[in-house]
């Protein structure tokens, strides 16, 4: 504990209490599968595809190793991963553990090697030789859904996993309604593929526990439950077999929420060998072989009257989903929510949208933080600006005219999101006085002393977190997430243990949880044990995925300290011999006339002095079990609106953000800091994402991008230093008005980024209508501009 | 990935490590500060049965002055440089440089000598050199030569040494308190490599006025008068450069080049300028 802070330090609901996580975070001594030892362990290395599509011919293992190189041929009866969706025409994948017919992706794994090191492995997998037949790439997601493209699953017929399609009224209508709106605007929109980069990299180590007849398996990852249940079924094991202890995590952002093929081969080599087995993801293998993330395309126009107001949307958005659908989200999670979430905070009259998942020779795309509300807010904010500038009004405008009001919360928008509470407008309006609008106006129309062009962006969003049953059971994908469960107990010394089945992977579930069990119990944060991501020891749960571990596992531990503190009170009636109504609950002990009884007094009866205990006691004693489920399952909606000033050098194609605010509401806030830290480290991803991050792929699908030298990421210069307002309008619906707000942060920065940018260049007549925003890809806005003007000019490409 | 084996001598003697590396047939590197050929290693892009480590050789993190000249040990590290922990004698241009290069911990390994022998054509110290006109100091079995820096470079990554031949140091000339210089590197974010360097060396006492063009996909481009381009700010002159030295009008490359270029001219003409 820092010596400053004291016992008598705020610690509960809206304490910025510094983390308990930091005393062995921030002197480098987590503990992650990396930095597991085990007596004999050996290593994995991989023999992965070195094309994007073709048939495995031959697999020849080098002579005097073959003991020491596995193919699927070894691997009997273990199935691939199959992660269907219940959504009407989803076409099913099958993802090899280890491919033997065919690959589909560059980096598929083919053959597990394995040796005393990781050298020694990698000096096998050199060795084994994969005899090829190519066949042509499918790499462009809209060349994908032609006819006569090449097939990723040959018995298809097509390349879409998935077709989803909203309309709010049939077609000739809809066109009919609006060919008469004043204002339409129309993008084509694209984002690039990502890698999701977490610090870490996924890894596992895999031992057959003799004793216990179980599989033991570390590995890095957000939903161990989920990942157990998964692994059982494609090692044909029960779950009862199989214990996954995901430790110390280095980031998740939704990459280490899908069950890998090197999870299962593990488990599988670990049985086999009887001796425990590690494979560590290298940074290679991360960006070039396991599942990115965000590639989107869309093609989107709004209608809207003379003010500026939204009559309709009409959208085609495609996803590039990668070769396979991942457990347990799927592949068509991404793009059937951008046909359910792309009116965003908006009201409006109308809405169609056409979706398309489409599968191609790539890694598998994943839900990374935000989901698919980055690219989403990316394209209707894109819109939004263009209506502005048609209606001749400032973007801000355009958004308090549109904007669901704070007095028609809760709100059921035009896709049937229920919006909880919120006044969205003022964010708008408090991130405008932050950021100084007229003072960056007048800068602009000044111009600046070195001729970088001044642009402001905003973006607004509304993020739905936490939630449950009712959302996730239309997907009908392997997961549906119920009753969050808890489970909590006393030690005889009086410290609380928690154990949650979510986890904590940066989002400082450690504090933030002890934080709730104070508000309730009036326990110090330093006596509340946290244990997560063992599903030896914690309660079954979905994981930590959506932005909903404090919205559930802290409602649940509240739920249970409530529980926990009546059991208490009861004791320490009898102890001081009071009578219960006359007690009060204060700084974690029962107080009466005659006394005190403290928590660790009472924990001490129950376990070493049983006798002293009241003859009608509660028999479950000191440990609650329960789960905890939100007054309407249908998700907490965190908003936020970010805006941006950028400086644009229209010779280089550079931009500076100049200043960021981020106004954000996340309902009640259990500890500020911990959300601050949340946004902050969001929104550097999705500067990530408006500038420098893209995992670009040849015509015959090889990724581009194979190091850090070239999969750009953004660092300590390229982040400002953002300023961060909090607004607190309490759920209706959660235990203490939380809200999910984990993803927030990376939803908001792309749009709002592009958006700055493109009101720098707007003079020039040019825009950019794709993410990263590239130096490239503004001297290429701004030379089909010149091109447009003055058909002479010496323009650039 | 994990680097393919290999054998490692420390010697601190540098016949020693001459004499191991020209036994390996040819399968053997120099290494220093690991910063270029670990990372090339370890994707197992390179795969050297030797490494033979310089960093115990005592001479070659030896600087001293000879007549007009300062001879630079090849093992002096970037962040030595930035720290002006060496002494400067070019007017503050080599500690500017060197603050600019990949991030603190690379350059508090980085090598001056080892990113000279690796020839990134995008790296800043093999433009620098250029600039300056400095003189390659190296050592092999037969003996030791002396290569000029228009002959250093024969494209990208690749240098005239010998395999088995070791660059011990560089010799600039001292800069007179009179010679200003400009260096502008164009990249992504700081600590990348650079997509286009354009810089200027300026001496109105000795007349000397030279400029490059730089990080092509070749050997720094030298623009051995470029004194026209101070006098006046002449773009079809500019033009005439950016072609000679590759660059395809019209292109991406050519528009960050040619910029790059601009603004190190007119920082030049700026400091043409400003007494001091």
């Amino acid at each position: 504990m820092n010596p400053l802070e004291h016992a008598s330090r705020p610690q509960g609901i809206g304490a910025p209490l510094t983390r308990k996580e930091d005393d062995r975070f921030m002197r480098g001594r987590g503990e992650y599968v990396g930095n597991i030892r085990m007596v004999g362990m050996l290593d994995v290395a991989f023999v992965r595809s070195p094309i994007a599509h073709g048939h495995i011919v031959g697999i020849e293992k080098p002579a005097g190793l073959e003991h020491a190189v596995y193919t699927m041929a070894e691997l009997t009866g273990v199935l691939p991963i199959v992660a269907n969706s219940s959504l009407p025409g989803f076409k099913s994948s099958e993802q090899p553990v280890l491919a033997s017919g065919k690959v589909r992706q560059v980096g598929e794994t083919i053959a597990m090697c394995v040796a005393e090191t990781r050298a020694a492995a990698e000096d096998i997998a050199a060795q084994v030789f994969v005899d090829f037949e190519e066949l042509p790439a499918v790499t462009d997601m809209l060349a994908a859904r032609l006819p006569e493209s090449a097939l990723v699953h040959d018995h298809w017929g097509d390349n879409v996993f998935l077709e989803t399609r909203i309309n709010t009224e049939p077609n000739a209508a809809f066109d009919e309604l609006c060919s008469n709106a004043p204002i339409k605007v129309q993008r084509k929109l694209r984002t690039a593929r990502q890698s999701m980069a977490p610090m870490e990299g996924r890894g596992v180590v895999a031992h057959w526990d003799k004793r216990l007849s179980q599989l033991i398996v570390y590995t890095s990852a957000q939903m161990v439950h989920v990942t157990r249940t998964g692994l059982a079924q494609c090692l044909g094991l029960d779950e009862g077999q199989v214990r996954v202890i995901s430790p110390d995590v280095g980031g998740g952002f939704g990459y280490k929420g899908i069950l890998l093929p090197e999870e299962v081969c593990l488990g599988w080599l670990a049985m086999r060998l009887g001796r425990p087995v590690r494979w560590i993801e290298d940074r290679r293998e991360q960006l070039t072989a396991n599942a990115n993330c965000r590639e989107h395309d869309y093609n989107i126009t709004a209608y809207a009257d003379h003010d500026g107001r939204l009559l309709a949307v009409d959208c085609e958005a495609s996803v590039d989903s990668g070769a396979y659908s991942s457990y347990p989200f799927s592949a068509c999670l991404e793009a059937a929510q951008v046909g359910s979430i792309l009116p965003g905070p908006y009201k409006m009259e109308r809405y169609r949208c056409h979706t398309w998942s489409v599968a191609t020779n790539k890694p598998p795309i994943l839900p990374y933080r935000g989901v698919a509300r980055t690219g989403v807010c990316y394209a209707i904010e894109t819109v939004m600006d263009a209506i502005a500038v048609a209606a001749g009004l400032e973007p801000y405008e355009v958004r308090l005219r549109n904007l669901v009001g704070p007095h028609e919360m809760p709100y059921d928008n035009i896709t049937n999101k229920h919006f909880d509470s919120g006044d969205y407008p003022q964010a708008v309006r408090r991130a405008i006085a932050a950021i100084d609008l007229p003072a960056v106006r007048e800068r602009q129309r000044q111009g600046e002393p070195d001729g970088r062009r001044i642009g402001f962006g905003l973006a607004v969003f509304c993020e739905q977190g936490a939630h449950g049953t009712s959302v996730y059971h239309g997907w009908g994908i392997p997961m549906v997430p119920g009753f969050e469960p808890v489970v909590i107990r006393l030690t005889p010394d009086g410290v609380l243990e928690l154990r949650a089945g979510v986890h904590s992977h940066g989002q400082s579930m450690e504090t933030t949880l002890a934080q709730i069990a104070h508000e309730v119990l009036g326990i110090d944060t330093d006596r509340v044990r946290t244990v997560l991501g063992d599903t030896g020891v914690t309660p079954y749960s979905t994981g930590t995925w959506g932005s909903r571990s404090i919205v559930m596992a802290g409602g649940a531990v509240g739920k249970a300290a409530k529980e926990l503190k009546e059991r208490l009170m009861k004791i320490g009636a009898w102890l001081l011999q009071e009578p219960l109504e006359q007690l009060t609950w204060e700084a974690g002990a029962v107080v009466g006339a005659s006394g005190r009884r403290s928590i660790a007094e009472i924990a001490h009866v129950w376990y070493l002095k049983p006798q002293l205990l009241p003859p009608d006691v509660d028999p479950r004693g000191l440990e609650v079990a329960t789960s905890y489920q939100a007054r309407r399952d249908t998700g907490t909606f965190s908003y936020a609106c970010h805006a941006v000033v950028v400086a644009v050098d229209t010779e280089l194609g550079k931009v500076e953000l100049l200043d960021y605010v981020i106004v954000e509401d996340g309902g009640v806030l259990i500890n500020p800091m911990v959300v601050d830290g949340q946004v902050y480290g969001g929104a550097a991803q999705g500067i990530g994402t408006a500038l420098y991050e893209a995992m670009p792929y040849s015509e015959d699908g090889q990724p581009l991008a194979s190091t850090l030298a070239d999969y750009l990421l953004p660092g300590a210069t390229e982040v400002p230093a953002i300023r961060i307002e909090h607004m607190e309008t309490p759920s209706p619906y959660t235990e203490f008005g939380q809200k999910g707000i984990g993803e927030s942060g990376a939803i908001g920065s792309p749009a709002a980024i592009s958006n700055a940018v493109n009101d720098a260049l707007r003079p020039l007549g040019a825009e950019v209508n794709q993410l990263p925003i590239t130096p490239r890809a503004i001297l290429e806005a701004l030379a089909v501009a010149a091109r447009a003007s003055t058909p002479l000019a010496g323009a650039v490409v | 990935m994990k680097a393919a084996r290999f054998d490692y001598f420390k010697p601190a003697d540098r016949a020693e490590a001459v004499r191991l590396v020209a036994a390996s047939d040819g399968m053997g590197k120099f290494v220093s500060g690991n910063q270029s050929l670990g990372p090339m290693m370890n994707l197992r892009l390179a795969q050297p049965e030797l490494l033979v480590d310089v960093r115990g050789i005592a001479s070659l993190r030896e600087c001293r002055h000879e007549h007009d000249s300062f001879v630079i040990g090849a093992g002096i590290t970037h962040a030595e440089i930035e720290d002006r922990r060496i002494e400067d004698v070019t007017q503050g241009l080599l500690p500017f440089v060197a603050a600019g290069i990949a991030y603190r911990a690379v350059r508090n390994r980085g090598t001056v000598g080892g990113s000279l022998a690796h020839a990134d054509p995008a790296a800043d110290w093999i433009n620098v050199m250029r600039l300056l006109d400095a003189q390659y100091l190296v050592s092999g079995p037969a003996g030791e030569r002396v290569i000029a820096s228009d002959a250093w470079m024969a494209g990208a990554f690749t240098t005239a040494l010998e395999p088995d031949e070791l660059l011990t140091a560089v010799r600039i000339r001292r800069l007179a308190p009179t010679a200003r210089w400009s260096y502008y590197k164009f990249n992504r974010k700081p600590g990348e490599f650079a997509e286009a360097i354009g810089a200027f060396y300026d001496d109105a006492v000795s007349g000397v006025c030279r400029a490059v063009i730089g990080a092509i996909d070749a050997p720094p481009f030298l623009i051995a008068n470029a004194s026209a381009l101070l006098e006046r700010d002449d773009p079809a002159l500019l033009a005439q450069h950016l072609e000679h030295a590759g660059l395809e009008p019209g292109s991406y490359s050519y528009q960050v080049h040619r910029v790059a270029l601009e603004r190190a001219a007119h920082m030049a003409r700026e400091h043409r300028r400003t007494p001091q």
